[in-house]
């Protein structure tokens, strides 16, 4: 197929012919970084510019390193060094960064939105990296790719996603990339988090995560966040650990082989145990190593086509 | 000028007088009169309806303290370009329309600058913050209509039971923003539903408004006060309504275009000109508004005007102001889905709803065609094709989800006090 879009907003706009496709591309990157020269000349002369208008650390080094790899010449800014802690709009600021001639713009902001706001507005590539509560695709991407590198397809899986579904972009990118790749996707966590609407995005919902764990190829868990439990949305992490938590006991009733995944930053002792952090069903490394490639790959489809238009 | 108008031929509808016939209609100094006019100017109003003048009981003119959205002068234009010949301005100005000066500056501006008629409200709360009475009795006397915290929603119930109670004392009504600040938080952004989850914009529920309706349902019964619920977006609300007035209270409601055409499919592009409060909802709310339209629960057709400058809306959804602009759209849009499309109800109900039902809730002197009263009218031709197009708004706003909109029904001209002060151009 042929790669069209210049920007990545999301995962929901996706076919599965383009989601594969990324991911194609992406295990060729992946053998880049295997190499000993790990750096590839497809973007050279190309600049990149890493607009994290909310607080990154993985994400945006992520995102810089594969720039890098590419040969792309790469620019970090972050909300407190731009002007837009002077009050300045979005739209102007990124009106300038355009006038920088940046033919990549890699967003991360707290408002949903917010990078199809910038994708309409400029001739540059846009690259969601995460928008409030709406998606996060390069991490969807990354983690569709790490179980299909792992279990050898996605189609039939059962893939459990844990916790705070209401407001995370990562199930969100989640469920869109695996139910078009053909995956059963169960949502688990409480009633106040697991809102019934995601019925009609194709998923299905589970608010016993005892009943489900046997039957799961693959577990994804969801960092919980401590100002939910402020606004009231479940009593303590002490009581969510107990109902929802993977403990090393809950961890022996997983199938032989099943996949244990974190986005992190992970809270040890919460959503996860320590023990099945590091433990034989772990891929959270694996996810991270794969970030790298699925980016790469995200980078270098949607500036071919940037650069075209340009052209 | 003269103020004088014999205006002849026309389908003539005053819903207050019963009246649906044609015929000529007089105006003598800007007063209805029962005989032609001599020397008056002549209006051929053939093939055209001849209606009481339109009112919008809800409109933000933004003056004082928000000229960059739009002011007095912009916002009463729009109005006359949209078949309106009197509208109520909301209190949410800066500052606040709170205190007698206020309104007293307000009806001089309005004197000075207005097109169209404008009626005054104030605000029920001090700053509509919701805690302490405003001098509700003196506003009274500057010429207020009505009371009003819109944009917020007095929170606290006993200060709304005593607001009520003290307005009964002026006779004044009470228009309420129903909304329960604790359902709809300071992050929500739209309907909470399917779409709200796929965005990933924090929602507020139908539960939010249909709770503060029924609290209505209960102080207007306890108090005797007429209290109104302002822009219902509801299916729950409109229930809510049906089941009081079947009891007598005595309590209303308007609805607004968006509210009748739009569902929250429609913010899938995080176009901020779909960003407003209430936020559109589902299809069965929409059929819940139109039944409770079609059945007289609901009485009174309105905007909910809110102009805001174009670099205000054009940020991300989230930091986007809420609200829209209606008066140059609203005729169209409800002509086209309540008499064209749905059919909804019959031309002389619409007109009750733009003219007479608002009239007699605010006591205004208006909204008929009897003679002795002001020389307002609307001249519509409910099967006028014409095409929305921001870019000639007469109003400051360019904020319309209505943008390239083929509709039916349109105003031709407006006049008010006897004086032509809009036409379509032809």
């Amino acid at each position: 197929m042929i790669w069209t879009r210049k920007d990545l907003l999301g995962i929901s706009a996706l076919s599965a012919e383009e989601i594969v496709f990324i991911l194609d591309t992406a295990a060729e990157f992946k053998d880049v970084g295997k190499r000993r020269l790990k750096k590839v000349p497809s973007l050279r002369g190309k600049t990149l510019i890493n607009f994290f208008v909310e607080a990154s650390t993985r994400t945006r080094t992520s995102f810089e390193l594969a720039a890098v790899r590419l040969s792309a010449d790469v620019v970090n800014i972050t909300a407190t060094t731009s002007s837009l802690a002077k009050g300045e709009s979005l739209k102007d600021t990124a009106k300038n960064l355009e006038a920088l001639a940046a033919d990549l713009i890699v967003l991360r902001h707290s408002a949903a939105g917010a990078p199809q706001f910038l994708a309409e507005r400029l001739e540059a590539g846009v690259i969601n990296a995460g928008d409030g509560s709406h998606e996060h695709p390069t991490q969807g991407l990354l983690d569709v790719f790490t179980v299909r590198e792992r279990l050898g397809r996605i189609e039939g899986l059962k893939v459990g996603i844990v916790g705070d579904i209401r407001f995370s972009r990562v199930a969100r990118s989640n469920i869109w990339a695996l139910t078009k790749l053909g995956a059963e996707v169960i949502l688990i966590g409480p009633p106040t988090l697991v809102p019934r609407e995601f019925e009609r995005a194709g998923a299905r919902i589970s608010h016993r995560l005892d009943d489900v764990l046997p039957e799961l190829d693959v577990v994804n868990l969801l960092r919980i966040q401590h100002e939910r439990q402020k606004a009231g949305y479940f009593p303590g992490t002490g009581e969510y650990a107990a109902l929802f938590g993977l403990n090393a006991a809950r961890a022996a009733r997983l199938k032989p082989g099943a996949l244990v995944m974190h986005p992190g930053p992970i809270h040890r002792g919460v959503e996860l145990d320590g023990s099945v952090a590091d433990g034989p069903h772990s891929v959270i490394l694996d996810q991270v190593t794969n970030g790298l490639a699925v980016r790469m790959a995200v980078l270098y489809l949607c500036a071919s086509v940037a650069l075209r238009e340009e052209a | 000028m003269s103020r004088s108008l014999n205006i002849r031929g026309g389908r003539i509808i005053d819903p207050a007088a019963g009246r649906d016939e044609s015929g000529d209609i007089f105006i003598a100094d800007g007063i209805f009169v029962s005989s032609p006019v001599a020397g008056a100017q002549e209006i051929d109003a053939r093939g055209l309806v001849v209606c009481p003048g339109f009112i919008d009981m809800h409109v933000h003119l933004r003056e004082p303290g928000q000229g960059a959205k739009e002011t007095i002068e912009t916002g009463t234009k729009a109005a006359a370009a949209g078949g309106f010949t009197s509208v109520v301005a909301m209190p949410n100005t800066n500052p606040v329309a709170d205190h007698p000066g206020i309104i007293a500056w307000m009806e001089e501006r309005a004197a000075r600058f207005g097109a169209v008629n404008v009626f005054t409200t104030g605000a029920i709360t001090v700053g509509s913050q919701g805690d302490q009475l405003a001098p509700i009795g003196s506003m009274a006397q500057a010429g207020i209509v009505a009371v009003t915290d819109d944009g917020r929603c007095v929170q606290n119930h006993e200060v709304m039971r005593r607001a009520a109670e003290y307005c009964g004392l002026f006779g004044l009504p009470i228009l309420d923003h129903c909304q329960d600040a604790s359902m709809a938080g300071p992050e929500a952004m739209m309907h909470e539903g399917y779409w709200s989850t796929v965005l990933g914009l924090p929602g507020w529920p139908r539960m939010a408004e249909e709770i503060i309706v029924a609290r209505n349902v209960l102080l207007s019964e306890a108090t005797g006060t007429p209290i109104h619920c302002q822009h219902l977006s509801a299916a729950g609300s409109v229930r809510l309504l049906r089941e009081a007035q079947a009891r007598g209270v005595r309590l209303s409601g308007e609805v607004c275009p968006h509210h009748l055409t739009l569902t929250d499919e429609a913010l899938a592009g995080y176009d901020t000109n779909f960003k407003m409060n209430p936020p559109v909802r589902e299809q069965p709310d929409i059929e819940a508004l139109l039944g409770g339209i079609a059945d007289g629960t609901i009485g009174i057709l309105a905007t909910d005007h809110a102009p805001h400058a174009v670099y205000e809306k054009e940020v991300e959804f989230a930091a986007a102001p809420f609200g829209i602009v209606g008066l140059e759209t609203a005729v169209g849009v409800f002509c086209e889905v309540l008499l064209h499309r749905r059919q909804v109800i019959e031309l002389p109900r619409l007109v009750a709803m733009l003219t007479s039902n608002p009239a007699k809730l605010l006591k205004l002197d208006r909204g008929t065609l009897a003679p002795g009263a002001p020389g307002d009218v609307t001249l519509l031709d409910p099967q006028r094709e014409w095409t929305v197009d921001r870019e000639v708004f007469a109003s400051k706003g360019r904020n319309t989800p209505f943008h390239g909109w083929k509709l039916r029904g349109r105003a031709v001209r407006t006049i008010v006090g006897g004086r032509a002060v809009w036409e379509l151009a032809s």
